[in-house]
């Protein structure tokens, strides 16, 4: 019998990953033992250079993977007791590449298709389907092909597609890559209203900027294990191990650390906070 | 005889209704590094495009104005023609390479030239030192990282010893620590080999950070072009135009709006640091009695 852990330990933790190895077919060690709960209502964002593992922990969470070793619990249930189907109606997965996700001739049709296939009554597909495209800023947009609309409406309308599936917990990998500033913004206030709403998102990225500016927990991942995790200040404080994972804090923080001398704590990541600082120290010494 | 000198271009893709580019002109002097500054849809990729001839030979449309490629108008001369001068690498490595080994990639250029047998290797020797990639010979294209690819992408290019390289948003996959390396191969290139580079990008830390000139571009148009300190200071403005801001920027803007005057106007770290240490550490000691 698989001893049963009592429901009360478990209870904010919505993925347990633990003890979790997993090899490629070909030999390739992405995952070289990975422990990390997630709870309800995080704002996760999983950072690391390219190839140190961070799609491939994504994909163990959502099921389109399973670990080699060890063990990832979705509400306390082995992800290997459960198929890619339930485990999407817990866990949204939004790919790096949204072409690889999108297929449908509107925007309306593929965020439909979703709930359609969970098996929700129509009226209850029509004001998901709704409630999505709203969200996400696609309403004027939404009788059109995906494929003639911008890359980042295109990220937008497969976080819709997930969204309308209303999942506990938004993996995202990668949702900026190639968004110009203001699509970049735009994609991100839909994504931080979703946790304002309860709902956990998993952000996977290497822009540290996005990371401090969104995220409230940082993961730092290098050859396939977790090296840091911690809050975002925190993060950005240990040059040394964010070069060796390849990251470089931005230049904010950078600037803070070359300004201890005058006051300005080491943990700062925000332009607004390194103003207020040099401010306040200024005050006290006149 | 400049590098690249564009005048009054207007461009419309063929089958499209707006222009790609309206009334541009910009020039880029020869051993210049200048990067394309816009958001997605501005005009920054059709003037990669039309720098080397993909636009018009390639891709048609309706090209007007006056466009040189050092000194050869763009009409009048071949793709063919301009690839020993122009060597242009595009956003995903994966678009361009092909081949099974490094170094049939790189020396995919010049063998279609026809270079003889030990001149092709020793060009191929250089392109692979220059990118730091030296002894990836054997390796497939396809088992090396992101900002591995990059540089092979970048040293297929080289081995025709252009005179300018042109890039489109080349380290918008890459992780941080594969961006530098990437603009400190460009720089060197530059520095050390006078090679003209122009690049697309949509932020504008590294533009700040390594361009002679930024050019911002917004709806097909050139709407400044000067040294980055010069083009990047208003955080405000570049916001409008969908570019994201160098972050010390937004420093520098807030400290201007708390402390009167125009002290502070950097774009950098290294003059972030500078010039708040000196202005904070003058205050100090003005400030006491």
């Amino acid at each position: 019998m698989i001893p049963r852990v009592p429901p009360s330990a478990n209870q904010d933790k919505i993925i347990s990953v633990h003890g979790v190895k997993f090899v490629y077919n070909g030999g390739v060690q992405a995952l070289a033992g990975i422990d990390i709960d997630i709870r309800r209502g995080d704002y996760l964002a999983i950072v690391g250079g390219n190839g140190s593992g961070k799609t491939t922990l994504a994909k163990n969470m959502n099921g389109l993977l399973r670990p080699t070793n060890g063990s990832v619990t979705i509400n306390g249930v082995s992800t290997s007791e459960q198929t890619v189907a339930e485990l999407a109606k817990v866990i949204g997965y939004a790919f790096q590449n949204p072409d690889h996700q999108l297929f449908c001739s509107s925007v309306v049709e593929e965020v439909r298709f979703g709930p359609l296939n969970l098996g929700y009554p129509e009226a209850e597909v029509a004001k998901k389907t709704e409630m999505s495209i709203e969200a996400m800023g696609l309403s004027s947009v939404k009788d059109q092909p995906p494929f003639s609309l911008t890359l980042g409406e295109r990220r937008r309308v497969s976080i819709a597609s997930v969204m309308a599936m209303d999942p506990q917990v938004f993996i995202l990998d990668e949702p900026t890559t190639g968004l110009d500033a203001r699509e970049t913004d735009d994609l991100m206030e839909g994504v931080d209203r979703l946790n304002l709403d309860g709902r956990t998102v998993v952000l996977i990225t290497h822009d540290m900027k996005l990371v401090a500016k969104h995220a409230k927990r940082v993961v730092v991942m290098s050859e396939g294990r977790i090296v840091l995790d911690s809050d975002p200040r925190g993060v950005f404080t240990d040059l040394e191990l964010l070069l060796r994972s390849k990251l470089i804090p931005p230049p904010v923080a950078q600037l803070a650390h070359r300004l201890s001398s005058l006051g300005v704590p080491r943990d700062v990541i925000s332009p607004e906070e390194l103003v207020f600082h040099l401010m306040s120290g200024r005050g006290a010494l006149e | 005889m400049r590098a690249l000198d564009l005048r009054n271009v207007r461009f419309r893709y063929r089958g499209s209704e707006a222009a790609a580019l309206d009334n541009v002109s910009l020039e880029v002097e020869k051993g210049e590094f200048v990067t394309l500054l816009g958001s997605n849809g501005s005009g920054k990729s059709t003037i990669c495009m039309l720098s080397n001839g993909l636009i018009p030979h390639a891709l048609p449309g309706d090209l007007q104005g006056k466009t040189e490629i050092f000194g050869f108008d763009v009409k009048e001369h071949s793709v063919a023609e301009f690839s020993t001068k122009v060597g242009i690498v595009f956003q995903e490595p994966e678009s361009q390479l092909f081949c099974m080994s490094v170094e049939e990639e790189v020396a995919f250029g010049p063998e279609n030239l026809a270079v003889p047998r030990e001149e092709l290797r020793e060009r191929v020797e250089w392109a692979l030192e220059l990118v730091g990639m030296k002894g990836y010979n054997d390796r497939s294209p396809f088992s090396l990282s992101g900002g591995q690819k990059q540089r092979v992408a970048i040293a297929a290019a080289l081995s025709m010893r252009p005179a300018m390289l042109v890039l489109d948003e080349p380290a918008y996959a890459l992780d941080p620590v594969g961006r530098v390396e990437l603009y400190q191969v460009l720089i060197e290139l530059k520095e050390q080999h006078g090679m003209t580079v122009l690049l697309a990008e949509c932020d504008s830390e590294e533009a700040a950070k390594y361009s002679d000139k930024v050019a911002l571009m917004k709806d097909g148009r050139v709407v400044s072009f000067g040294k980055p300190r010069d083009v990047l200071g208003d955080p405000e403005r570049l916001r409008s135009l969908g570019i994201m801001p160098p972050q010390v920027s937004e420093v520098s803007a807030l400290l201007k709006e708390r402390l009167d005057g125009s002290y502070f106007s950097f774009i950098s770290v290294d003059e972030a640091e500078r010039s708040i240490n000196e202005m904070f550490t003058n205050r100090k000691r003005g400030s006491k009695p």
